[in-house]
């Protein structure tokens, strides 16, 4: 009896364990399988580099190179904004501050992460967008930067809470015998600790990264959703997850918009892969 | 082992087969265009006191949306503020279905800019150049020197398709003018009255219905010589206000049961009542 139950625990954990790679591969081969069909009327070449996405127009045209540029473009503005924040912070959670200002800390960035991105969109929408547009003197508030800055709070919580993991995780003794050397506290974060824990926090940053370019409510609601080739952050872009969630809904399945979408979905995928996989090679190179 | 039983009983919940397998006779769901919600809503809650034992769900999307939950099954109406296309009748029959169309009523579709603009009247030409994206800036068309800023629904709008191709290609069906890439795609109609609400150089178009102190209606005239028309009841019922448009419940062959009461009751004097009282327009008079 012990032992049946000992085996049947051990193989529902192993069901566990597997059934979440199985569902990722069943996900990338469904939209494989969806996407791959919009192939037959646009070639790749035109689907990546085309630059006018018109998908209902007769005949549509499906070009998502502006798409691509504009979630790049709001992402690495949400990185400008959101990496050098994100690990000061964590540096001064971890090395600074005194006890108390730590735990108010640490519990902020969590209530940050809590809040539902349709809410940050809204409060966006509210109050960055017209204050944008005043500021800079832009014909409208709903801009690359307005997202960017948007989700630079979201990728915040991520960033801070796993780079300061990684700074925690370098060994008291480094501190020490950098300080037994007559460093400055300065000397000694900046020469010693930061490269102590690298990786973990280039990990950190890719994380927070693929949360940013995953994201879509927020986008959505702020960045304008105009399918331009970006010149800068001052315009109005369509990332490529606002697009799928805008117009799925329309798409009539079986369409060639609807696969269209799918694709879409697949560059999506890939990206974040590639960020994820990025992440882990750094983490590897942590533990080892 | 009895420690297990409470669990393997919420798993028996769970994976029921039974629970939730019948559906219910005296509901039914409509689906689909964000213009008609508020009406749809108003007559389904006035369907309801009447007929206290049925339901009605409401639910917006976007007419494709509408036409693409007709089609899977997933609603018993449609409705949609552009005619089915020929792509979506194909779909349709496909699978079996054969879409029925109810003309329901009539709306005519508002061209805002703000309040503080100094432009007030357009005709339909000028706003086809403005929405392509060939005239660019006020002072072109009688404004103040500033970028026009060009708002639209999403492509899922039926808003969105009627003005394309009533506006920017004046109904030529082999016209292939488009929206300008620059044009700022907002996913609903309150999205664009709140922009155009604080940004002077905005301009949208929305439902009669949503016209509102805050945002400005333009005059609009076919063309130069033509006098200028204000979206208002009476233009639209009578015809003179160029950019409206009938409004369309979609039903699976001809309406049965639940919703064919419900597509009566909105017909009916009291029904076209509330298409007034909702800032549409009557289609009986």
């Amino acid at each position: 009896m012990r032992t049946a139950k000992e085996k049947f625990i051990e193989k529902l954990i192993l069901f566990c364990g597997l059934a979440s790679i199985f569902f990722v591969v069943l996900i990338f081969l469904f939209l494989l399988k969806e996407g791959i069909s919009v192939f037959k009327t646009v070639s790749p070449g035109d689907f990546l580099c085309g630059k006018k996405w018109y998908p209902i127009s007769e005949p549509a045209q499906l070009g998502i190179l502006p798409l691509i540029l504009g979630s790049l473009l709001v992402t690495l503005g949400a990185a400008v904004i959101s990496i050098p924040m994100g690990v000061a912070c964590a540096i001064y959670i971890t090395e600074l501050a005194p006890a108390k200002i730590k735990e108010i800390l640490k519990s902020g960035i969590e209530l940050l992460a809590a809040i539902p991105s349709v809410v940050l969109g809204f409060v966006g929408m509210i109050t960055l967008v017209p204050w944008i547009k005043n500021i800079f003197h832009l014909p409208t508030g709903l801009t690359a930067l307005t997202g960017a800055i948007m989700l630079a709070f979201m990728a915040m919580p991520t960033i801070v809470s796993i780079a300061e993991d990684a700074l925690y995780s370098v060994p008291k003794s480094y501190r020490e015998g950098a300080f037994a050397l007559g460093a400055t506290h300065w000397q000694v974060i900046h020469r010693v600790i930061l490269p102590a824990a690298a990786s973990g926090i280039l990990e950190a940053v890719m994380l927070g990264l693929g949360r940013v370019i995953g994201e879509t409510m927020a986008v959505m609601m702020i960045t304008g959703n105009a399918a331009i080739m970006p010149h800068s952050i001052f315009q109005p872009v369509r990332t490529l997850t606002a697009t799928i969630a805008a117009e799925m809904g329309e798409a009539v399945v079986g369409s060639e918009h609807y696969f269209a979408l799918f694709a879409i979905g697949i560059v999506l995928f890939v990206i974040s892969f590639a960020i994820n996989v990025t992440a882990d090679l750094f983490l590897h190179r942590k533990t080892k | 082992m009895k420690r297990y039983f409470p669990l393997l009983l919420i798993f028996a919940v769970l994976i029921n087969p039974f629970a939730e397998a019948k559906k219910p006779n005296n509901f039914i769901q409509i689906k689909g265009s964000d213009t008609m919600v508020n009406l749809a809503q108003a007559w389904a809650e006035q369907y309801m006191k009447i007929n206290q034992l049925e339901f009605i769900a409401v639910t917006g999307g976007g007419s494709g949306t509408g036409f693409s939950s007709l089609i899977s099954g997933t609603c018993s109406i449609a409705m949609s503020s552009r005619n089915i296309k020929g792509k979506e009748i194909n779909l349709a029959k496909q699978k079996g279905v054969t879409p029925y169309e109810v003309k329901i009523a009539l709306d005519g579709l508002a061209v805002i800019v703000n309040p503080k603009n100094p432009v007030s009247k357009l005709t339909i030409d000028q706003l086809a150049q403005i929405f392509s994206g060939k005239i660019t800036n006020w002072k072109d068309v009688g404004g103040a020197n500033g970028p026009i800023v060009i708002l639209s629904r999403e492509v899922n709008s039926g808003t969105h398709v009627y003005f394309k191709e009533h506006v920017l290609r004046r109904g030529d069906p082999n016209s292939i003018e488009e929206f300008a890439p620059g044009a700022l795609l907002l996913s609903s109609s309150q999205a664009i009255a709140d922009e155009v609400e604080q940004n002077t150089n905005a301009i949208g178009y929305y439902g009669m219905g949503y016209i509102s102190k805050r945002q400005k209606p333009l005059e609009i005239a076919m063309d130069n010589k033509l006098e200028y028309v204000a979206p208002t009841i009476e233009n639209v019922t009578t015809g003179k206000y160029p950019i409206s448009r009938p409004l369309f419940f979609y039903t699976n062959g001809e309406p049965q049961g639940i919703a064919r009461k419900f597509i009566e009751f909105c017909l009916s004097p009291e029904g076209q009542k509330i298409v007034l009282a909702t800032d549409f327009v009557p289609i009986k008079q």
